[in-house]
């Protein structure tokens, strides 16, 4: 079997396209390249819109963090305690088995059955786990980047009468982004690596459906050789952490577009935070 | 353990619930809390020794060992830890076999690989097959803290490379022109300053280890998360304790001991963070020195 | 009979002198009657007692070691213990990457339990163990293969609803049956050649001793007591 052939059974096959058997017996490199690289579709599909969702929350998590109320300030920080305080694998754990609990028919509300077969599935579940877990990391990042807003610039505002939402929108949270920028860019590294989390973790792959690291330890276990699959998985990653760099890279150079050139912070990818 | 406990199937309520959390596998449940403990009190100060080399070897003058250095940092940045973790422990067992074999096994001729199998003479074995269990855990254990050093090594090499950056340069100047070598200017001025800008990363750090240990799990090793995997399955009447579904409670436990372990980190990495800012020249040292006047 | 242990004893008295060779014997631990923890966190069940016995007959110094089903073979290989004894059947495609002795359970029947006595076997989601000769049979079969990587995960996938069957050994699900409304569906399926203990190949002297002395158990019937002890009176037994 050629290798265009292999890539044309096994290439979507992550999302269960193409050939159904996985291979079994006589692996060849390309098919390793090709269903690790199938899988990664799935590391991309958790990461990417964990991401986009979890900046939305991750921003209105810090600032209701930022409150002097009580009422939003304590849930909030109560929330980023137990998503940063916890580790990510009981998370998938905990979430799986509870996800388990609930009725199988559906919860009746407001007349309506809202169905939760969908939840305990990995698409559904290990992508709300990963939300959460995000915008806990990334809301304590702006959190950090909004304490250190400069005064100055707040002052600037007031004086150029804006106040509320336009104060926010036109310089509070612009000025956090830039200030949190390089963490975030490295938490969003770091999403992507746990994502390989997902199927090691209670939930199960479905048709043998599963993400990069999935179909690495499927072929170690096959060849008993962890020599090949695991450094083809590390090859992925490092491609799509390169990916990542480039594009917050890009946005990065945006938000700092209004800085004089020589004053302008390059993106520092050694920031003290991780995660 | 207690003498009542001997009839499990008499018992009801409070006293079955006591019988049932005193089993022999449950005690080896709590012990396996202490195995955590031991992870992070071995793993937190070799992988401090890693990113010391790491972050050394970056700023050296050498280009090989700066190549080595960054290569270190940026690899295992760019790599999930968990390909590390289920990779390292088995190349690392095999490439100590292979080197014992050439060293004390009488016939070498045999391929070490071959047929899908790894095999070398029986006294070549590490541990040796006759040796007791417990040998054998403790080896298991020992590639898992290595894995583990291995990848936040690299994570604590890239927190004190800034850190060693982050020292202000004048400083290093003002050595250098007392004619301090390049050693003593490291081991007398850039070394104990540079704690100051390193220790909120470490702190940082000593966090993501702690949230990393149930990777133990996927190592092998019989830690917290594989007996409450084990405890928490439903248990048949085969079982001299039968109980449905429990795992939820188990990890709810589990979440709790990771939660009060955040927070005990917390209290303690504040009140290192002020010991460490006083008479620094940085902000929060001189906050600290305001504070104080 | 009497004569019979005697020999047995003397040959493995003078076997343990030319040399006491340890055996680390590799179960998963999760797999009742065969091998399960037990309450003092000790390795139980058939398999445990089977292969304490054999290691008696042999005099061989056995120690167990419990290791996860998914990397069971490859840690065998790697060296990590000696022998599989955890309820494996025997397989063509496990046969080329390890030997087997004689089997010492005779072929068991796979079987689907569910709760629903109208499961749709061979188009809806069956939950199996990762890497068994039955999620093999799934994935074949046309039915939507669920993956876990212990029986009892399987179990509960079924109980809380996320796969319509379970599909596993039958004498393994056996416990389960009329737990929760959990009952055995369809017709039972012959898979495998029996179950065995795994080698690696080289090992052949493991393996002649293994063979021998499963061979000594099925002539004098005290294998099939021992079947029937873990597994019932109506258990398959060897004739």
């Amino acid at each position: 079997m050629s290798c265009i052939q292999t890539i044309a059974d096994y290439g979507l096959r992550s999302i269960g396209i193409g050939e159904r058997m996985l291979p079994r017996s006589d692996f060849t490199m390309c098919q390793q390249f090709t269903l690790i690289g199938s899988g990664m579709l799935w590391n991309l599909y958790f990461g990417i819109l964990a991401l986009l969702a979890g900046f939305f929350l991750a921003t209105l998590l810090a600032v209701a963090k930022n409150s002097e109320q009580a009422l939003f300030r304590k849930p909030a920080e109560w929330f980023i305690f137990v998503f940063r305080g916890s580790p990510l694998f009981i998370q998938f754990f905990l979430a799986y088995e509870a996800f388990a609990m609930l009725p199988r028919a559906g919860i009746p509300i407001f007349g309506i059955t809202v169905a939760t077969d969908w939840i305990t599935r990995a698409w559904a579940g290990a992508l709300v786990v990963l939300f959460f877990n995000t915008s806990a990391y990334a809301a304590e990042i702006f959190y950090g980047a909004l304490r250190s807003v400069p005064k100055g610039d707040l002052e600037a505002a007031d004086a150029y009468g804006m106040a509320g939402w336009t104060k926010f929108r036109r310089v509070t949270w612009p000025t956090m982004l830039r200030l949190g920028w390089p963490s975030y860019t490295n938490e969003a590294i770091f999403l992507f690596h746990a994502t390989t989390l997902v199927f090691f973790s209670g939930f199960p792959a479905f048709r043998q459906e599963g993400d990069a690291l999935y179909y690495a330890k499927y072929f170690a276990d096959k060849t008993f050789n962890p020599f090949i699959p695991y450094p083809i998985a590390a090859f992925y990653f490092i491609l799509l952490t390169l990916c990542v760099i480039a594009v917050f890279g890009l946005i990065n150079r945006r938000l700092n577009r209004h800085i004089p050139q020589e004053s302008r912070r390059r993106i520092r990818f050694r920031p003290q935070i991780i995660r | 353990m207690f003498e009542s406990c001997s009839d499990p199937s008499a018992l009801h309520g409070l006293s079955w619930m006591l019988c049932y959390l005193t089993t022999g596998k449950h005690l080896l449940f709590y012990g396996s809390f202490g195995i955590v403990l031991i992870l992070l009190a071995i793993t937190a100060p070799v992988a401090l020794i890693f990113g010391f080399g790491g972050a050394l070897a970056a700023r050296s003058a050498l280009w090989p060992f700066k190549l080595i250095g960054r290569g270190y940092i940026a690899m295992v940045r760019g790599v999930p830890d968990i390909i590390f973790f289920l990779f390292v422990p088995i190349a690392m067992d095999q490439g100590l076999e292979f080197l014992k074999s050439r060293a004390v096994c009488e016939d070498t001729s045999a391929p070490v690989w071959s047929n899908n199998e790894f095999h070398v003479c029986a006294a070549a074995k590490i541990p040796l097959g006759s040796s007791p269990q417990l040998y054998h855990e403790i080896y298991g254990f020992a590639l898992a803290v290595i894995a583990f050093s291995v990848v936040y090594g690299a994570f604590a090499a890239n927190v004190l490379y800034g850190a060693m950056q982050a020292v202000p340069r004048a400083q290093l100047e003002t050595a250098e022109a007392y004619g301090m070598t390049r050693a003593q200017v490291n081991r007398r001025v850039l070394i104990p300053q540079m704690w100051a800008y390193a220790i909120p990363g470490l702190s940082n750090l000593w966090m993501i280890l702690i949230k990393a240990t149930p990777l133990l799990f996927l190592l092998g090793i019989e830690d917290i998360v594989y007996w409450a995997r084990e405890l928490g399955a439903t248990k048949s009447q085969i079982y001299a304790f039968p109980h449905p579904d429990w795992r939820l409670y188990y990890f709810l436990v589990l979440l709790v001991f990771y939660l009060l372990m955040t927070k005990l980190s917390e209290i303690v990495l504040a009140k290192i963070n002020r010991r460490i800012a006083f008479g620094q020249a940085t902000a929060a040292g001189e906050a600290l020195r305001k504070a104080g006047a | 009979m009497k004569k019979l242990i005697l020999t047995a004893a003397i040959l493995g008295l003078s076997a343990g002198v030319a040399a006491a060779e340890t055996v680390r014997m590799g179960t998963e631990g999760a797999y009742p009657p065969y091998n399960y923890i037990d309450d003092n966190g000790q390795v139980a069940g058939f398999e445990r007692e089977l292969g304490d016995k054999l290691c008696e007959m042999e005099g061989l110094t056995c120690t167990w070691v419990t290791n996860d089903w998914d990397s069971i073979i490859p840690n065998l290989l790697s060296g990590n213990y000696d022998t599989i004894i955890a309820g494996m059947s025997i397989t063509e495609e496990r046969e080329k990457s390890i030997d087997f002795t004689q089997a010492y359970y005779p072929p068991a029947a796979s079987a689907y339990m569910s709760m629903d006595p109208n499961a749709d076997l061979k188009g809806g989601v069956i939950a199996a163990q990762t890497g068994t000769i039955q999620a093999a049979h799934v994935a074949e079969s046309g039915a939507t293969l669920a993956e876990y990587a212990t029986l009892d995960d399987t179990i509960a996938a079924v109980k809380n609803g996320e796969a319509d069957a379970v599909f596993a050994d039958k004498d393994a699900l056996a416990p389960f049956a009329g737990t929760d409304g959990m009952e055995f569906v369809g017709d039972d399926v012959p898979l495998g050649k029996g179950i065995g203990i795994g080698l690696r190949k080289s090992d052949t002297a493991l393996k002649d001793k293994f063979n021998d002395a499963i061979s000594k158990m099925k002539a004098d019937g005290s294998l099939n007591e021992m079947i029937k002890k873990y597994f019932g009176d109506d258990a398959l037994t060897f004739n």
